[in-house]
């Protein structure tokens, strides 16, 4: 048997069928024929949590800065976008979005002044400050919900150079674009020198201090982009998906939500990212319909709900024996054993 | 490896299935999709509330095989009271045929729907709670808070504490502290409580308790400075024990804290023990099994084996009747609608002509049952609410007692409030304020 080539890499032309092929059931079929269910309740949040934790991953699994501040993110973004859309209606929605992401980029940078002097543990409870202080914000002052009586506020209409995106398919592909293009931009950064210094200054700090890397700078960026591409996830979330918001809804859970998505897909991967978002958003709605479709009759909704939270928790302990690197790493041993099956078996 | 391919095949088609699942309706059957929360922190409400619903569909279904013969069927989505959960299950089970109204018991879930449900033109209830200004029935035509809206419920409290004083003019110079829940449930009735305090000229403090509320203290150092006379809970979840507890520890008497619709359940109460004892809370539904229809779900339906309540001693409990009388409601809209538009399965905008013609005055509450379960309700094409009176229970230590008759909000008073709001919605939304009932509902 010959030895094929040990790299899991696809060839260039092979790679680009690939994406083709991906863009065009994304972008073509899946809304042509109008899956409403799927996009609206499955894949718009997907590709919300999706992004978000695209974000959480270059400060964490790049960069090495953990963070429980995310949910505060979610939410900047998201009251950000509805206030600039409210007060300044003359905005196009895409620019509230990048403007929604900067104010979350420099929020995200305040909070991240501490990962200069802390790191680990300590570092990942001063980012609860965020979390807490942001949530106390937004409920003390009205002004953020344009005081409205019971602090919920209400999605303004996607439309992007007077075209509405409206319905399921209309709110899929807007949330599609939006991340495909962050994801883009991301994957760029990740690639040029801050990607690099990203690492170095995960990997071991002191020497990436001695070789010349800006620790200040390249933190504080970490924290940014990291905060911007979080608080555009949170304005998906919010209006791409649920169509409203109250500030309960990014509660302490939900960062930790983000943070296990990373960890399970895998860390530093912008691909583990959604892997893991798909693990953590598809997998139990699959498991919970499953679970009513084969025995909704003799259980109650209840019982079901608490079996599905135990057969989660297993599979999430089994993979990460199986593959402390992640769903990513798991995925990538299947693809070679898959297209290289001789490669495996010989090494 | 083609084993595995196969594998996949099967797991791929089963997935597919099971998200394909949407057992067709048999002709004459009208369905109840249920976003029901049995786990998590809000169990023992959505138990009680579920159960007591769908203990009262099953004794339609059993006691007259329907209504009208049309059967009533139901299926349950757990959400945990989340929102997102809410939304997947409003997706899942919205392509059902014969959906008649939505109940999630949720207001966040509530607030996610209101687009959803108005496009999709079928009824979304939030009996008790919900967005106060949906009571204007000619801006939110879909949606209705039956019974009572954060406002009337306001409005009832200040009500029975003059009714306890003698009289709405003994209010004067009187003292009132509000403890509400530090979310912006808890912060909602502020400017009505202030608005009340302004027309009755009682003197008017409102503390926050920051949520969960495990920790008052500090609040409670505060009232016991100021001496109110009265004390409203506007409590949620753990708070309300813990301010029960609190205030007996800082000597201020159970018998003149008066708790809100989200303060008044047993779940409530029982965890503060001796503290709660005297302790006196709002409801629209009085709480027991002695009412003729508490008595036919349990012969009828607990007899056939088919309640829906693990706990037998929970039927007649706070949440169990909020169901029950949600129940009742439901059933009785899908009837006057059914009398209009023929006995077979309803479309929604059937269903929510029904609610909107739903009156049952307390003759008709009596014939159904419900004497003394709950006043009455008189739900028109522009008032969603209902004017729904409230009843006020003490604690006894083992039970809640009646201890007031049924007080009818202010509700004169608040309607110019709601008008305001709801036509600040409409014009954010663009919506057109309909001028009549039988005005088409358009979008």
């Amino acid at each position: 048997m010959s030895a094929a080539p040990s790299t899991a890499q696809l060839s260039p032309s092979a790679g680009a069928f690939v994406i083709a092929v991906g863009a065009a059931i994304a972008f073509g079929a899946v809304p042509l024929l109008g899956f409403d269910y799927l996009m609206d309740a499955v894949l718009t949040p997907f590709l919300a949590l999706a992004l978000a934790a695209v974000g959480l991953n270059l400060l964490t699994g790049y960069a090495g800065q953990v963070s429980l501040g995310s949910a505060a993110f979610l939410a900047v973004g998201a009251y950000a976008t509805y206030n600039l859309h409210l007060r300044l209606p003359q905005l196009p929605l895409l620019v509230d979005l990048v403007l929604a992401g900067l104010i979350a980029a420099a929020i995200g940078i305040v909070f991240g002044l501490p990962s200069l002097r802390l790191r680990g543990f300590y570092l990942a409870v001063s980012t609860l400050a965020a979390q807490f202080f942001v949530q106390w914000a937004l409920t003390k002052f009205g002004w953020f919900s344009n005081d409205n009586p019971s602090g919920v506020i209400d999605a303004p209409v996607l439309s992007v150079a007077g075209f509405t995106f409206t319905g399921p398919a209309g709110r899929y592909v807007f949330s599609l674009s939006v991340v495909v293009v962050a994801t883009f931009l991301t994957l760029r950064l990740l690639r040029a020198q801050s990607g690099r210094n990203f690492i170095a200054v995960r990997d071991h700090e002191l020497a990436a201090k001695v070789i010349g890397v800006p620790l200040l700078r390249t933190k504080l960026l970490a924290f940014g982009v990291s905060s911007f591409l979080i608080g555009i996830a949170g304005a998906l979330w919010a209006f791409a998906y649920l169509r409203t918001v109250e500030p309960a809804g990014f509660n302490l859970d939900r960062s930790f939500q983000i943070l296990f998505i990373i960890i399970i897909g895998g860390l530093a991967s912008l691909r583990g990212a959604f892997l893991g978002a798909a693990f953590i958003v598809v997998f139990p709605l699959i498991l919970s319909r499953a679970g009513a479709a084969l025995l909704g009759g003799v259980f109650d909704s209840g019982v079901l709900e608490m079996s599905q939270r135990i057969v989660v928790g297993a599979l999430i302990i089994a993979f990460l024996i199986a593959e402390p690197r992640g769903l990513i790493a798991l995925w990538d041993r299947l693809w070679r054993a898959v297209t290289r099956p001789a490669a495996v078996r010989n090494t | 490896m083609i084993k595995s391919r196969y594998l996949k095949f099967a797991f791929a088609a089963a997935v597919a299935s099971v998200l394909a699942t949407a057992p067709a309706a048999r002709a004459d059957e009208q369905f109840f999709p249920l976003q029901s929360y049995r786990v998590g922190p809000y169990a023992a409400g959505g138990t009680g509330f579920f159960g007591g619903f769908i203990d009262y569909l099953n004794l339609i279904n059993i006691r007259d095989g329907g209504v009208n013969g049309v059967k009533l069927t139901w299926d349950e989505g757990e959400t945990q009271y989340e929102v997102e959960r809410g939304v997947e299950v409003y997706e899942r089970l919205k392509g059902r045929p014969g959906v008649a109204a939505w109940n999630p018991l949720s207001v966040g879930i509530a607030y996610a729907m209101i687009d959803r449900i108005t496009k999709d033109k079928v009824p979304l209830i939030t009996i008790n709670h919900g967005r106060t200004d949906s009571t204007d029935g000619r801006v939110f035509p879909y949606v209705f808070p039956l019974l009572l809206n954060p406002y009337s419920e306001t409005s009832g409290i200040v009500n029975y504490i003059a009714s306890r004083e003698g009289g709405v003019d003994k209010l004067k110079d009187k003292k009132i502290v509000v403890l509400y829940h530090g979310s912006p449930y808890g912060k909602e009735t502020i400017p009505i409580y202030k608005l009340f305090a302004n027309k009755y000229q009682f003197s008017l403090e409102q503390i926050e308790v920051p949520h969960p509320g495990n920790e008052q203290q500090s609040q409670w150092l505060s009232i016991r400075r100021a001496k109110p006379d009265y004390v409203v809970l506007r409590g949620w979840g753990v708070m309300n024990p813990v301010a029960l507890k609190t205030a007996q520890k800082v000597g201020f008497p159970a018998d003149h804290i008066i708790g809100n619709v989200w303060s008044n359940s047993e779940e409530d109460v029982i965890p503060a023990g001796d503290a709660a004892k005297g302790y006196i809370a709002i409801t629209t539904q009085a709480s027991g099994e002695q009412y003729p229809v508490l008595q036919e779900v349990i012969k009828t339906v607990y007899g056939a084996g088919k309640g829906n309540l693990d706990d037998k001693k929970r039927i007649g409990s706070v949440y169990h009747n909020l169901g029950i009388v949600n129940g009742i409601l439901n059933v009785e809209a899908i009837r006057i609608a059914q009398a209009k538009f023929g006995k077979r399965t309803l479309t929604g905008d059937e269903v929510r002509w029904g609610f909107e013609h739903l009156q049952l005055d307390p003759a008709r509450v009596e014939a159904l049952g419900a004497k003394d379960l709950f006043h009455s309700i008189n739900v028109t094409w522009d008032n969603h609410e209902g004017d729904g009176r409230v009843t006020f229970q003490q604690w006894d230590g083992g039970k809640w007692k009646v201890v007031s008759g049924w007080i009818a909000p202010d509700w004169a008073f608040l309607r110019p409030i709601i008008e305001k709001s709801a036509a600040g919605y409409a014009k954010e939304h663009g919506i057109k304020v309909r001028t009549s009932g039988d005005e088409a509902v358009s979008n």
